[in-house]
């Protein structure tokens, strides 16, 4: 029994190591430039836990094994050692505070970027269970929305007032964005009903959308294709089914995306 | 009872944090001045302090706690004053924040001292210091919640 | 009241109390694991039709598969039921309330008429819960996090969340002056009620774990029914505390306004994080107690795993803000809580330490309550790990509301602390029957489970690193999850067979009451109190006789002694 048990400590840790850096299931391609570093951290966090999970399994494996009890042996009456119980207390908080702080460097970093002066502003009105994209047209504007005024038949699905001139040019989509590659995005979440959260997995963007917020959340997108926008909050019976689809394209092909949406 | 408490002070610094958070994030917030009934309640509530107190060491101490216990109801019919007081205002429970919590607030201290005047009157089976605790601890919530919601602006 | 009623249903012997715990916490794991059985039937085949079940449950199905607000409803009552009436109730009202006087040497607890009215109490809200369940409109959708305005808007917003949402709260708010009854009990018992020799530092590290535990569920449970009064409040008094202005819910402008939502995250959390705490501290306690029995060595380091249950039990106050970084909280305050959350991991990994010190140059003996507290030790180590992980902010981005999340808190929570209720289980049955449980089935129903708890939530980790969501009904409308769907099939079947398993543990535990070998008073050879009395203990615990307490409770191969372990009670050097 012990042995079998040992054994099972060992290959545990094993096999699951090799799963992890055999990248059999893995993150999705990445398509945004932040996301690097999210990577990068990621990758370091399973460096990390890997190896506490893998040695202290090799440990409790060895030990089960190593020390089993045989015949009429007494075990060792060792109550304490303060030295070494400081010592890998220091050791410990000195690995993970580190983390922490590391962590904390990309994060610190990612909320202060400051945006360039040509961003691309979108932005993006969460409801059961659709997303409603906006832009401000060429005045660079959004106008005001009132609650009120949402009119889904109509397309008004945020409200837009029609007195705001601000308004006038503003593009809304739903379930349909578009982005042009290689420039900033800085998206501000809103909510029409309930908690949503953003999340574009090739992007490496998550935050969530709360009612009565107005949360910004920035990316750059490095590679053109259609990506799926998906609802990480739990927001109702069809929180599996808020998809919606954000397409990276040229400069060129953005601005005559957004022309032929204006003319709509 | 100290760890009682203990307790019953969480739950209300649980909501205390949650009107200081309301409070400060709308921009529509509306302040009801404090009602003069207030002030009468706590006059009467510290009383019932002081008559448990003296009771606790008097030996004619049946009488001075039938007296906390009369000006424990005494508090609580003022707190029925002071609901419908701001009922007549045209101030309910769901009217403004403000007037939510203080509606809140003062039942659920109400209630806590219902409790404990319900255990005072069987006070040959409770230790009296032990009640003491409890019943000073809700005079103090009282003047506290007096505090947080009128005075602090 | 009649003999019957008095000696069984309403007991105040905290004998009988404890085992009414375990007997409702039992009852709910059975509930919570057969809606985990059906989570796992809708997330691996979500298209296809059960007729049988569809005959149990007609408006689950509707006609066609089984509905998403049907797969929310029990996602959501799953995991209620679990983290309040299983792993808030059994590690510490369940044994706690059986054996924390017992070790302590005292005759009952201190409040033994509070303590009974706790467990009527709890009951009934385990009674409200399966209203709730079964209530018209169907159960609630909004997740055991209940997160407002969803919770807070009623039915408009989603089936479930009527009634049955308002069930819900109400059952959550009993459950928590259930809790604080129990609280003052072991608190009080405790500090008060010890015996003679029965000093602080000479209790079992289980009876700490119970302590501290006790004060974390006296602090947090408060604030949950503070969240709760404002929840309701919201639902049915039209108040705003949660509720801002201008929602638009199914057509219809909803009148609320000036409330925030992350409001109620906060007290929420506030309440939740050292919720988890109050679930695993118990077992860390269990274990420690076990590790040392079963290696025949002192616990290593007792002074220090003492300090180690007040650390995590302090700085869990102060992390709750980890399940929140992409809340819309400030990014700074995120960071504050960032540093907290690796604060915390930094006892905990300290007690791991000295559970492996504690068997290094032990005398191990592989008995069943063992195999189960080695067991404890390898998940408390995975799940651990991964949650260092997500209190990186950067790397929470990825993963929040993933199955990566999904993993952790249930390797820790559904499976460590389990195998701690199992080695408990174990350990003292004889003490509480006066027969042992089968050896050979225990060591069946070990393996499996563990091998099938590992196959169910290794591959979750994987599930949550490719982006796959939590919370999902199915995995169908996203280009990015349907090459997961395997996963989630093999996932399902490992949860299969591993709920199958746990036949073996009931049948182990019914069986050997009336058929398991005779106990003696002292079966493991273990040193502390409750090993000094005869199995079943009498009604007054000691016989009317006092103990006196001469030594510290770990006392194992000490030097010089003729027998490899000194009860709590022998005299001599210390």
């Amino acid at each position: 029994m012990p042995l079998v048990l040992s054994i099972f400590l060992w290959l545990l840790p094993i096999v699951t190591a090799l799963l992890f850096v055999g990248r059999v299931w893995w993150t999705p391609d990445l398509a945004s430039i932040h996301g690097r570093s999210i990577d990068d951290q990621l990758a370091l966090a399973l460096i990390v836990a890997g190896t506490i999970f893998v040695l202290a399994h090799f440990a409790l494996g060895y030990f089960i094994w190593r020390y089993r009890a045989s015949g009429s042996e007494r075990a060792l009456y060792w109550r304490e050692h303060p030295k070494l119980e400081a010592a890998w207390t220091i050791a410990t908080a000195i690995l993970f505070i580190g983390l922490g702080i590391e962590g904390n460097r990309v994060w610190a970093g990612y909320a202060r970027e400051s945006m360039p002066s040509d961003v691309v502003r979108i932005e993006v009105t969460a409801q059961q269970f659709a997303w409603n994209f906006r832009y401000p047209g060429p005045d660079g504007r959004f106008g005001r929305t009132d609650p009120r005024l949402i009119d889904d038949s109509l397309g008004n699905y945020i409200g837009i007032d029609p007195d705001d001139s601000a308004g006038e040019d503003d593009i809304v989509t739903q379930n349909l964005a578009a982005v042009p590659v290689n420039r900033a995005v800085e998206v501000t979440l809103r909510a029409k009903d309930v908690t949503h959260s953003f999340f574009v997995p090739q992007f490496r963007v998550k935050q969530d959308a709360v009612p009565g917020l107005s949360i910004p959340v920035h990316f750059t997108a490095k590679a053109a294709g259609e990506y799926e926008v998906a609802c990480a909050e739990l927001c109702g019976m069809q929180h599996h089914k808020m998809r919606g689809r954000l397409q990276v394209m040229s400069e060129a092909e953005f601005q005559s995306w957004l022309r032929s949406r204006a003319a709509l | 009872m100290w760890f009682a408490i203990a307790a019953i002070l969480m739950l209300f610094v649980g909501l205390t944090s949650a009107y200081v958070v309301r409070r400060g994030l709308d921009p529509n917030w509306t302040s009801i001045p404090i009602p003069g009934v207030a002030f009468a309640n706590a006059a009467l509530l510290l009383a019932s302090s002081f008559t448990l107190e003296v009771g606790r060491r008097s030996p004619a101490a049946r009488r001075w706690l039938v007296a906390t216990w009369i000006l424990g109801l005494a508090f609580a019919a003022g707190q029925l004053t002071l609901w419908r007081q701001l009922a007549e205002e045209g101030l309910h429970l769901n009217t403004s924040a403000h007037a939510s919590f203080i509606y809140l607030l003062t039942a659920l201290h109400g209630l806590h001292l219902l409790g404990g005047m319900i255990v005072v009157s069987w006070q040959s089976r409770v230790d009296l210091a032990v009640i003491a605790i409890y019943w000073h601890f809700l005079g103090g919530l009282w003047i506290y919640l007096l505090v947080v919601l009128f005075a602090w602006s | 009241m009649s003999g019957f009623l008095r000696r069984y249903l309403f007991s105040t012997d905290h004998k009988v109390v404890g085992i009414q715990y375990l007997l409702l916490s039992l009852a709910a794991v059975l509930v919570g694991i057969a809606l985990s059985i059906i989570m796992r039937i809708r997330l691996a085949w979500p298209q296809e039709k059960w007729p049988i079940l569809e005959r149990l449950m007609p408006a689950a199905f509707a006609g066609g598969p089984m509905t998403p607000e049907f797969y929310l409803s029990m996602m959501t009552m799953h995991g209620t039921i679990m983290i309040f009436f299983v792993l808030s109730t059994a590690p510490l009202s369940g044994f706690g309330n059986y054996f924390l006087p017992i070790q302590i040497g005292a005759r009952d607890m201190a409040f033994p008429v509070l303590n009974m009215l706790s467990f009527w109490i709890t009951l009934l809200a385990f009674g409200v819960m399966m209203a709730a369940l079964f209530a018209t409109g169907g159960a609630p959708i909004a997740g055991w996090t209940s997160y407002p305005p969803l919770s807070a808007l009623g039915e408009i917003a989603g089936p479930g969340l009527g009634l049955g949402q308002g069930l819900w709260i109400v059952s959550i708010a009993i459950f928590c002056v259930g809790s604080l009854f129990t609280s003052l009990n072991f608190l009080t018992t405790t500090l008060n009620l010890r015996a003679r020799g029965m000093s602080l530092l000479w209790m079992p590290l289980t009876v700490w774990a119970w302590f501290t535990t006790a004060i974390l569920a006296l602090l947090a449970f408060p604030v949950l029914l503070a969240a709760g009064l404002l929840l309701l409040l919201d639902r049915i008094g039209g108040t705003s505390y949660f509720l801002p202005a201008g929602l638009i819910v199914s057509d219809q402008l909803i009148p609320n306004q000036g409330g925030s939502p992350l409001l109620w995250q906060h007290l929420f959390w506030f309440f939740g994080h050292p919720e988890v705490y109050i679930a695993i501290l118990p077992g860390m306690g269990i274990t420690s107690h076990i590790v040392s029995t079963f290696s025949r060595k002192p616990v290593f380091a007792y002074k220090a795993m003492v300090a180690a249950f007040f650390a995590i039990g302090f700085i869990s106050y102060i992390v709750w803000g980890h399940h929140m970084f992409i809340s819309g909280m400030s990014p700074y305050a995120g960071i504050a809580f960032s540093i907290s959350t690796m604060a915390v991991a930094v006892p905990s990994a300290v007690k791991t330490f000295n559970w492996l010190a504690t068997m290094w140059r032990g005398q191990i003996r592989l008995a069943t309550p063992m195999l189960y507290s080695i067991g404890f030790v390898s998940f408390f180590v995975s799940g651990g790990v991964t949650g260092v992980m997500l209190a990186m902010p950067s790397v929470d981005i990825f993963l929040h509301d993933t199955y990566f999340v999904v993993a952790h808190f249930h390797i820790i929570m559904g499976v460590a602390a389990i195998f701690a209720v199992f080695a408990g289980t174990h350990f003292w049955f004889p003490k509480m029957f006066g027969r042992m449980m089968s050896e050979s089935l225990g060591k069946v129903h070990f393996w499996l489970t563990l091998a099938g708890v590992y196959a169910i939530f290794m591959p979750m980790h994987f599930l949550g690193i490719s982006g796959g969501l939590r919370r999902y009904a199915e995995f169908t409308e996203f280009a990015f999850l349907r090459p997961l769907q395997p996963l989630h099939v093999f996932i399902s079947i490992a949860a299969f067979v591993t709920a199958a398993a746990q036949i073996i543990f009931l049948f182990n535990c019914f069986w050997s009451i009336r058929n398991g070998r005779r106990a003696g008073v002292n079966p493991w050879e273990a040193t502390s109190l409750e090993w000094t009395i005869p199995s079943p203990p009498p009604h007054d615990n000691f016989a009317g006789v006092e103990p006196v307490v001469h030594r510290g409770p770990y006392d194992y191969s000490v030097p010089g002694a003729s027998r490899d372990y000194l009860m709590q009670t022998e005299g001599g050097p210390e």
